[in-house]
């Protein structure tokens, strides 16, 4: 599936030179991995050589709203070394030391509940017939800062419509792996784990809601949520679920992780909010990672043209 | 060399640039952008962390030196003082200018509807008057027990302290708790002793009509 036939240059393969020397970096480290493979081939797991691999066949990003933007990307360095990603720690920095020897390889994703088509696949039988495309999506945290990200993926839509949902099909459910063994932060209840988290059914089918698979033209790397991450620009990036092994298609609304951490602070929408203020952050504005000054917060992220509709008839402030 | 002299040209100068260590390392990292993708976030927590290291530090100085009976402890006791005020200020100074920039309006909503900075701001505020009347001759204006009195609010500005951090984290409770359960030590350390002097003084009463007659 991952090889096709050569696109075009993705805008995101034109990077600032910071970002330009990490990657070199970690090439070099890479070669260095592979080469030492090459002499002892048992040395190298299956999943740790995957994360960076280039993917290739991906259509570019359109240089317009909403698949698109002209705003400045985050680098490279910070989207990958500053994560929540509870599973491997509770600070900024752990995911990405915490991460190094996850597994993404075999991995299966279990299609459950309310659809014709329940099965249990494998990654590369999941991703197959879709042609992977390039988004560039701002990323706001419920924390107040965000990031200008190129996600490699494909829309859920596309990848829903293949399981044929029912008619009772109003919410879909997501789950990440549950294995504390190679998630360290998993042995502590800081969160009832796996983390679950949820979209109503057209959410899940919104053109702009995508399953990304990459970022900056390569493979996730394991802190960001490899090999298979839900992307949903509107709402705060805890919704952004990450390592997904099970979708399920159900009747009632899910209940989250975070519902369940903290019910008056996290609801089940969580759509991004100036106006709705979180008990601990004001929503008002963001710092952009990179900048110093904060910004304003915009209405959905700034996919308020697109996403509004949804809502039409929802007090915000109720179902926030 | 006394041992007069010897706290006065060594201790107390060494441990002042001990002091200066954490800002050091910090301004150290900010040079070479070890900061991470928000430095702003970063140097906020760990002058608050030091903040609160530097409160504990200072209310360990009294059980350290009865315990450990070392009484000269207590000279160094007003250093780490200002050294806590020191950091809170460094926290505070970077609340109001490198995150806020000096947005008046947002800083006020901010105090008032988000409760772990109300309790932030309001025990920084108390340690202005105890920073303000650390010196020796404020000591002496406002005489020994006035002056005692007003420096035991520094267990209400440790207590805000820690209820600040515990308030502010998402979820994982971990490292606040980890100052809660010193501070509890250090503040149950003190009633203990209140108890023991107590009925000391009781024994004592109770005693002295037979050793009268």
């Amino acid at each position: 599936m991952l090889i096709k036939k050569s696109a075009d240059i993705l805008s995101s393969e034109i990077t600032d030179k910071r970002t330009y020397l990490s990657r070199r970096e970690f090439v070099e480290t890479a070669m260095g991995i592979v080469g030492a493979a090459a002499i002892m081939p048992g040395l190298l797991l299956p999943g740790a050589a995957q994360a960076g691999t280039r993917l290739t066949g991906v259509r570019p990003a359109s240089p317009r709203a909403p698949f698109g933007t002209d705003e400045e990307r985050t680098p490279y360095e910070d989207v990958t070394h500053y994560n929540n990603f509870y599973e491997f720690g509770v600070e900024k920095e752990d995911p990405a030391l915490m991460s190094k020897n996850f597994r993404t390889r075999p991995w299966t994703v279990t299609v459950e509940g309310e659809v014709n088509k329940p099965a249990v696949y494998q990654l590369e039988d999941f991703i197959q017939p879709h042609t992977l495309e390039e988004r560039i999506y701002r990323l706001r945290c419920v924390e107040a800062w965000s990031m200008v990200i190129p996600w490699v993926g494909i829309p859920l839509a596309d990848i829903i419509k293949r399981f044929e949902p029912t008619s009772k099909a109003k919410y879909v459910e997501f789950t990440t792996l549950h294995d504390p063994a190679q998630m360290p932060g998993q042995r502590r209840a800081v969160l009832k784990w796996p983390y679950v988290e949820g979209l109503r059914i057209d959410e899940a089918m919104h053109p702009l809601t995508m399953l990304a698979v990459g970022l900056y033209g390569e493979t996730l790397p394991n802190q960001n949520g490899a090999p298979l991450r839900l992307v949903v620009p509107w709402k705060y990036g805890f919704k952004n679920i990450k390592s997904i092994v099970k979708i399920r298609f159900v009747e009632k609304q899910p209940t989250t992780a975070w519902m369940v951490a903290g019910p008056s602070e996290y609801g089940f929408y969580a759509n991004v909010n100036p106006d709705v203020d979180h008990p601990r952050w004001s929503q008002g504005r963001e710092r952009r990672i990179g900048e110093f000054l904060k910004r304003k917060t915009l209405m959905f992220n700034g996919y308020a043209d697109q996403v509004a509709s949804l809502y039409a008839h929802m007090d915000l402030k109720r179902y926030f | 060399m006394t041992q007069q002299e010897w706290i006065e040209r060594v201790i107390k100068p060494t441990l002042f640039v001990v002091c200066l260590i954490p800002l050091a390392l910090i301004a150290w990292d900010a040079f070479n952008n070890h900061l991470g993708a928000n430095p702003i976030e970063k140097i906020m927590r760990r002058t608050g962390d030091w903040t609160l290291r530097f409160l504990l530090i200072t209310l360990a100085v009294t059980p350290a030196r009865q315990l450990l009976n070392l009484p000269w402890l207590i000279k160094l006791r007003r250093m780490l003082g200002l050294f806590a005020f020191f950091y809170a200020f460094m926290h505070f100074t970077n609340y109001i200018w490198l995150d806020q920039f000096f947005d008046v309006d947002e800083i006020i909503k901010d105090v008032i509807k988000r409760k772990y900075i109300t309790i932030g701001f309001a025990s920084f505020l108390l340690l202005i008057p105890l920073a303000i009347t650390s010196t020796n001759n404020m000591v002496k204006r406002l005489g020994g027990k006035r002056w005692q009195k007003l420096h035991k609010s520094v267990y209400f500005i440790a207590i805000g302290g820690v209820i600040h951090y515990l308030w502010l984290v998402k979820k994982d409770l971990g490292d606040p708790l980890i100052y809660a359960v010193l501070l509890a030590i250090l503040l149950g350390y003190r009633v203990w002793q209140r108890q023991r002097k107590k009925s000391l003084e009781k024994e004592q009463v109770a005693m002295s009509p037979v050793r009268s007659g």
